[in-house]
């Protein structure tokens, strides 16, 4: 048991008294930042992340991973007091949440949302614990061909998997690739796409198009729906968390089903947001009282919490083992570990025990602090709310820029914020996908170069993808994942035609 | 708001086809400067264009796919309402206007003045509101990235008078 040693270990690197503290603050901070309109999990650790770099990285990474969960219990907030889902993947907690809220059940849903999301988590945390040091030590062996087969089985799950046009996908994410090309090659020293203007030189940060996108575009978007919050009134006392605690096991079925797929659509790339509506399909299906959803039914919160905050904590698996991230999320921490000067990836777990460990540990302490924050100061996060938005919105806008400024502390960064902002508000409108763009702009140097190290191996032969059985293996299930839209497509009139 | 009638400022058609051919003439801007790198296969491998030059493809071909069927739609939907524009550009505009004023007066000063006249215009709220809260978040701001985390941000003459910057 080598894993329970390590996770020991770390347990003893992450609790450390200033340590813990960074938890609450990274939870608190996280909170507020899925509570508020505008800034999300991606965005909110993208402009914290500046604030990190005096830290060593354990604390570092610590810190930033509280605030990404306390991003994904602070979006139940909203979803059930406001209908309003701070983040995607709790849009499908409004379902039943919102309603059960109307009933005068507030605290219950809120109650049933965190322990879901708690032990959604605690699942995932487990599988991570025991899991990733397998695929390190597997994903050792890995040589570049690998490596490209990996990133294109990304890439190609973003496409099958697409909610919406998978076209637009495909626009979106080679937008991001032809951002990621702008700049120094590399390999031959030579200026790509920057036609003789200097800022353009060292490239498009990731972390500005995310701040961006998602931060000014969202707030552009949410201006247009008006702005009147009309919230419940929410009071968690011991009492109703002791009562629906009670009546919560009887969802142990539930629980179970959506923690499995919430960590199996973590670990594919394609995240939370799909895991949460399947989940909750699927509990619906099987569920006794399967009619009632969407009426105000606890097992209808069950489902989509548990397997959002699983598939949200199962995204760093591969972030952490393969260094190729399973959501926007993910890449912004991987981001971090670039800039703290750790190299993600199988290496990690040999030579950065400590934190990778601390990491691991971290993530079972920080849920914990978590569940406890929320629990006690929901009225004051649902105070936050209340703030009218001519005041958050300034504010948030300021900070965002800030948050873009620090990056490298350029202006010109801080336009070209606004630039992408404008941008996230056009492609969300016409539902161009925005995590492949920021994924691609992410992995696109990293995937390139995988890219060519195997056509230099190979001689410039594209077969070398099928070479082995491992590296033929992933290309195939790629293609499968890429091709599905057209197959599934097919498939449905081919049965329109049978019938 | 919802309830009146708010008649459309541009179609969603029309956006439609406005960005894909932006990402058209994108795509072939990368295309055009592949080229220009090399695509094919040099000394030491492929040259630099040559990874680029399939995005460059790709992008072409994926907004040719929606043009032609955006083009093909009817659609008389709505992208944006006009009263939803003139509350975007309402926030648009001071925006752009604030980042351009960082560069002079600092970032302190220009959130400043920023969130004040945000809480002015469109919150209509009253100037003892306004001065506490724009200078409150400023000053929490300014405590929490010079002194306690050590991040510089960009200051102005008026912190310089102060002996700040």
């Amino acid at each position: 048991m080598d894993e329970i040693n390590s996770l020991m270990h770390g347990f003893s690197v992450a609790l450390s008294p200033f340590n813990v503290l960074l938890m609450f603050v990274g939870v608190v901070l996280g909170v507020i930042i899925g509570v508020l309109p505008g800034l999300g999990g991606a965005n909110g650790v993208a402009i914290l992340l500046p604030l990190t770099f005096s830290m060593s990285p354990t604390s570092a990474i610590i810190m930033l991973s509280c605030i990404y969960w306390g991003a994904l219990f602070g979006g139940a907030i909203t979803s059930i007091l406001f209908n309003i889902p701070g983040e995607p993947w709790s849009v499908a907690t409004t379902f039943d949440g919102y309603p059960l809220a109307q009933k005068g059940r507030a605290g219950a849903a809120l109650t049933t949302a965190f322990t879901s999301s708690f032990v959604g988590a605690l699942v995932a945390v487990v599988m991570i614990t025991f899991l990733s040091p397998v695929v390190a030590k597997f994903a050792l062996k890995f040589g570049p061909a690998e490596f490209f087969s990996v990133y294109l089985l990304t890439f190609c799950a973003f496409v099958g998997m697409a909610k919406g046009s998978a076209i637009k996908t495909v626009a979106s994410m080679m937008i991001g690739f032809a951002l990621a090309a702008v700049g120094l090659d590399t390999v031959t020293g030579q200026l790509r796409l920057t036609f003789g203007f200097t800022e353009m030189l060292k490239g498009f940060d990731f972390l500005i198009a995310v701040i961006g996108l998602f931060g000014i575009g969202e707030i552009l978007q949410t201006l247009e729906e008006g702005l009147a919050f009309k919230g419940k009134q929410a009071k968690i006392n011991t009492k109703v968390v002791i009562e629906t605690w009670k009546e919560l096991p009887r969802y142990w079925a539930t629980s179970l089903r959506s923690s499995v797929v919430g960590c199996f659509m973590g670990i594919v790339p394609g995240g939370a947001t799909p895991a949460s509506f399947m989940s909750y399909g699927v509990a619906k299906r099987f569920s006794k009282d399967g009619a009632k959803f969407g009426q105000g039914q606890v097992e209808g919160i069950v489902a989509p919490e548990t397997a959002a905050h699983a598939a949200g904590t199962a995204a760093l698996l591969p972030m952490l083992t393969l260094g190729v991230p399973g959501s926007p999320t993910a890449a912004v921490l991987l981001g971090g570990l670039l800039i703290w000067g750790l190299q993600p990836g199988p290496l990690l777990f040999v030579e950065q025990k400590d934190f990778v460990w601390g990491l691991i540990a971290s993530m079972y302490l920080g849920n914990i602090v978590g569940l406890i924050v929320v629990l006690t100061c929901v009225p004051l996060f649902a105070a936050i709310l209340r703030i009218p938005f001519s005041i958050i919105a300034p504010v948030i806008l300021v900070i965002c820029a800030i948050g873009a400024y620090t990056v490298h502390s350029s202006m010109f960064d801080v336009w070209l914020m606004l630039a992408f902002g404008v941008v996230g508000y056009v492609f969300k409108k016409l539902d161009y996908p925005l995590a492949p763009l920021v994924l691609a702009l992410v992995l696109g140097d990293r995937a390139e170069d995988s890219f060519r190290q195997s056509m230099l191996l190979s001689q410039g032969d594209v077969s070398i993808f099928f070479s082995n059985g491992l590296v033929g293996g992933i290309t195939g299930f790629a293609l499968v994942l890429l091709f599905w839209p057209l197959v599934s497509s097919m498939m449905d009139k081919l049965k329109a035609r049978a019938a | 708001m919802a309830q009146q009638e708010d008649p459309s400022a541009v179609s969603s058609r029309a956006i439609e086809i406005v960005v894909a051919a932006t990402i058209f003439v994108f795509g072939a801007v990368v295309i055009y400067d592949s080229i220009r790198l090399g695509i094919s296969w040099g000394d030491e491998g492929p040259k630099a264009g040559y990874f680029p030059f399939y995005i460059g493809l790709m992008l072409c071909f994926s907004s040719v796919v929606t043009l032609v069927r955006a083009a093909r739609t009817a659609g008389s939907e709505s992208f944006v309402a006009r009263g939803q524009l003139k509350l975007v550009m309402s926030v648009l505009v001071p925006t752009t206007v604030y980042v351009g004023v960082i560069a002079f007066l600092g970032i302190y000063v220009a959130s400043i003045i920023y969130i004040a006249f945000f809480m002015w215009w469109l919150g209509k709220y009253k100037w003892l509101t306004i001065v506490p809260v724009a200078l409150g978040v400023n000053v929490a701001f300014f405590l929490m990235f010079e002194i306690w985390f050590k991040v510089p941000l960009p200051k102005g003459p008026l912190e310089t008078m102060f002996g700040l910057a």
